[in-house]
């Protein structure tokens, strides 16, 4: 059988404002009964052409044609009426009704009949395999689940075309490897479905061919069968390059930040550190492992003097004087007036490191400013600063007086953690370093984090992707639900060992804490 | 024309809202004095549609309003505009640090009374014991004083229990009117008046009864200007406001910058207070601010928190009120008639943003937008 074209693009453009292009001539075709993976960096341009396509942006240019026929889609409304059916990153759900009234909501013809729709959604999960209680409340359900309710729910308007934004970003393994055999039930039922990621191997698993995307343009289309990973990338970032991170061994090893079991309390009365201990060395990458939400932030806030611990010390090694100084209960200018170089880059970039209304200069300022006894600001060494950032990390924007917030996400992390590195630091903490950022920004981090250790800083990296921290790291300490469960060497540890730990319970890890 | 380009034509959006990037400065100005016309302009057809008049004679009446005839009283109209100006820019420079900070300080009405309410009490009970010059100081130091603490009473509570400054702020307000009142009460023996009062008053320079007081203003402007831009505690207050995440991580002691920028913004409230007593009426009543604490909210956003802009927006708005009594009463409109018709300058002020972060672009034209 001839496959047969659902959706086409042709020349699509779209601008946002004057400067910003988020599509530029891009051409692309789906077929019936296949996947079509969309790969492309982050600001690639990947979502705002499914929009397009899903009626919620109009294009500035081009045509779409759905079987051939041009079409005009100016609403999600137009949209379903050539049945084509989205799914996006975050869940447009009534957190109090039942999966099937939210499935049936804002379906005018016919009669309201639940029953008969409940009906008609237990068909629809047996045909392609779906698990849901069509009766479960939604803010009871996993997120798997509600993702299941938003498939069914374009299904049930008879969607033909399927376009899932980033589906797997907030699966588990095992839920993702459902979500796939789901998927390709739904291939072989002759629909035709397009996934964005940027998750080269379900590129490679899931997809029979793949369209990349480049800043908004179209780079082109292989079939999965006859490509690799390397290809993907090359075609995804525009270059060759080379995905090896440089791990050199420590030299001059002594511990930096020696942590005595610290337990903190959060607002809520939970406990969210218990009894932690750890050393972090001088000249090492410790990476922090662990399901989100464990008690990093809590840990990395601790050592910065952001969070109060009920229990516990924090003694900090100064190289300079050889002095041992406890950090507990110390504010973030009296840690910094002990002489503790200490720099952190947290996890909220632009909501904690960093203030999106201020230019770069004002915010190189923010660890700076209170320098000299005048009353007023310095600004030209925060200038030069931003400046030699701006060079050196290759940050692109129009200038120093730029408010942060106008700059794309890798571009404002460079800014941040090259502010941290800037006051040569003897602890440099990172958490989520690389999150949101393109391929090339992430490897300048990883690179920048190397540099830090070789020069004798005592790193803390806490990261998601477990390959990177295999491979970045030289100790991996692993947490859950607020306790160690284990610590183990970056060299010869697996991620299996690591993905292990961090499903364990703080109960069973006490016989392995010192390995 | 196919049919596809029909179709097309019939179900494309007619109006496409796409944001601008950064307008030239120039140009986002030319659109807000356009908008200020314009309004004018539509509150002159409504006038004369409500009273028959010339459409132009509307406009002399305005400005006869605001600055006098010319040669006879204008000097002395001037003055009083200036003045007018004057206080409320100063109460809108008050509000502006604890704005900035995102701190919502309602209060700049109650901060002032009890500003003026210093300055009374020292020229009533002070006014023949002390040497002039040190009877000055000490209504400047008291009337300082004044308005920092009834700033500072909300700050500390925002502070340590995380309290809600509007309703604080505003409620102290009520409280700092019903001082006054029972002041009134036990100083103007029965009359609930108090006569103006000739010891203390500000002196006079240049022989205007008002300068002085414009010029503390325009000393203040700078002040502000400077304190919020280029010193480290204005520095701070931004940062605080922006993110208190932020400052807490670079260390900034967020208690400690709340309770001292709303000490300064109800200390320049307290300077009002004492220009309006000491420099301007000598006495003091419930009305002395007359709600000008709540129109300086208003003037403080519409000058971005920049104090040289707020001398303009205090102009404009001192300006529309004045004009628009005097159109009212000359044409027995009712006196709700100048609050109708500032609002909708004010109105079209405020729309006029949109234009500015966002163009409007219509189906027939979007191929030309393109180039």
């Amino acid at each position: 059988m001839a496959k047969q074209a659902a959706i086409e693009l042709k020349n699509i453009t779209k601008t946002f404002g004057a400067k910003v292009i988020a599509n530029k001539n891009v051409n692309l075709t789906a077929y019936r009964g296949e996947i079509l993976s969309i790969l492309g960096e982050n600001g690639s341009g990947k979502t705002t052409l499914m929009n397009m396509i899903a009626g919620i942006y109009f294009p500035d240019e081009g045509q779409i044609f759905i079987d051939g026929q041009e079409a005009v889609i100016a609403s999600p409304k137009d949209a379903f009426a050539y049945k084509i059916g989205m799914i996006h990153q975050h869940f447009k759900l009534v957190d109090v009704f039942t999966a099937a009234e939210n499935i049936v909501l804002g379906i005018k013809d016919g009669p309201y009949d639940l029953k008969e729709s409940t009906a008609k959604i237990r068909e629809i999960c047996d045909k392609y395999g779906f698990e849901l209680d069509p009766e479960k409340k939604i803010y009871t359900m996993s997120v798997s689940e509600k993702q299941t309710v938003e498939i069914i729910k374009v299904l049930y308007r008879g969607a033909d075309i399927l376009i899932l934004d980033e589906p797997t970003a907030v699966l588990t393994p095992q839920e993702t490897a459902k979500l796939f055999d789901v998927l390709r039930r739904m291939r072989d039922d002759g629909k035709c479905i397009i996934i964005i990621t940027h998750k080269l191997h379900e590129v490679l698993s899931l997809s029979d061919r793949v369209s990349v995307l480049l800043k908004g343009e179209y780079v082109g289309t292989v079939n999965t069968s006859e490509t690799n990973e390397s290809q993907l990338t090359e075609m995804m970032v525009g270059k060759k390059i080379t995905l090896d991170i440089e791990r050199t061994e420590p030299e001059n090893v002594t511990p930096r930040i020696v942590v005595e079991n610290i337990s903190c309390i959060n607002r809520e009365g939970a406990k969210v550190l218990d009894n932690i201990s750890f050393t972090a060395n001088a000249g090492e990458i410790l990476g922090i492992a662990g399901i989100a939400g464990s008690g990093q932030r809590e840990l990395l806030e601790s050592i910065a003097g952001l969070q109060k611990l009920s229990e516990g010390n924090i003694f900090y090694h100064n190289p300079k004087t050889e002095c041992i100084d406890n950090l507990k209960d110390k504010t973030p200018i009296e840690i910094r007036n002990l002489g503790v170089r200490l720099s952190f880059v947290p996890e909220d970039r632009l909501g904690m490191g960093l203030v999106a209304n201020m230019d770069i200069t004002d915010n190189m300022m923010l660890r700076s400013y209170r320098k000299g006894k005048s009353l007023f600001l310095e600004r030209k060494a925060p200038k030069d600063l931003a400046q030699k950032i701006i060079e050196e990390l290759e940050v692109v924007t129009p200038g120093v007086s730029t408010p942060v917030r106008r700059l794309s996400g890798g571009n404002v992390q460079k800014i941040l953690v090259g502010r941290e590195i800037a006051s040569s630091p003897t602890v440099l903490m990172a958490a989520y370093p690389v999150r949101g950022l393109d391929i090339n920004s992430s490897y300048l981090i990883y690179n920048l984090l190397n540099e830090q250790k070789k020069r004798g800083v005592a790193v803390i990296f806490v990261g998601e992707d477990l390959d990177v921290l295999l491979e970045l790291c030289d100790r991996i300490m692993v947490i859950g639900s607020g306790s160690i469960t284990g610590i183990v060497d970056g060299r010869t540890a697996t991620k299996e060992q690591v993905g292990l730990l961090m499903t364990k319970t703080s109960d069973e890890s006490v016989g392995d804490i010192n390995e | 024309m196919s049919k596809a380009e029909v179709a097309k034509h019939h179900r494309e959006p007619l109006i496409h809202i796409v944001k601008r990037d950064d307008m030239v400065w120039w140009r986002a100005w030319l659109i807000r004095v356009a908008a200020i016309a314009i309004a004018i302009l539509l509150i002159g057809v409504i006038s004369v549609l409500l009273t028959g008049k010339d459409f132009f004679s509307i406009f002399e009446t305005m400005f006869r309003g605001v600055f006098g005839r010319p040669g006879k009283s204008s000097s002395r109209m001037l003055w009083y505009f200036l003045q007018k100006t004057a206080v409320l820019l100063g109460l809108s420079l008050a509000v502006t640090p604890a704005f900035k900070m995102k701190f919502w300080n309602c209060g700049a009405e109650g901060q002032a009374l009890m500003g003026g309410l210093a300055s009374m009490i020292c020229m009533i009970e002070l006014g023949d014991k002390l040497p002039y010059p040190a009877l000055i100081l000490v209504i400047l130091v008291s009337s300082i004083v004044a308005g920092a603490l009834w700033g500072l009473v909300p700050a500390i509570f925002k502070a340590q229990y995380n309290t809600n400054e509007t309703l604080f702020t505003l409620m102290m307000n009520y409280i700092a009117t019903q001082i006054i009142k029972y002041y009134l009460y036990i100083e103007g023996g029965g009359t609930n008046k108090i006569n103006p009062v000739k010891e203390g008053n500000l002196p006079q320079i240049f022989g205007q009864e008002y300068a002085l007081n414009v010029i503390i203003v325009l000393v203040l402007v700078l002040a502000m200007y400077i304190y919020l831009n280029y010193s480290k505690q204005g520095y701070e207050i931004n940062v605080v406001g922006e993110s208190q995440n932020t400052a807490r991580y670079i260390g900034i002691n967020v208690k400690k910058v709340i309770i001292r920028t709303m000490i300064i913004s109800g200390a320049v409230c307290g300077i009002m207070g004492m220009i309006l007593v000491a420099g301007t009426d000598h006495s003091i009543d419930t009305n002395t601010v007359g709600g000008q604490g709540f129109t300086a909210i208003m003037v403080s956003w519409l000058g971005q928190f920049n104090p040289f802009i707020m001398i303009f927006m205090s102009a404009l708005v001192v300006f529309l009120n004045t004009g628009y009594a005097k159109v009212a009463d000359s044409c027995g409109l009712d006196s709700a008639f100048s609050d109708i018709a500032v609002g909708l300058v004010i109105f079209f002020v405020v729309g006029c943003e949109f234009f500015i972060r966002y163009s409007v672009r219509f189906r027939h034209s979007r191929k030309e937008a393109q180039v």
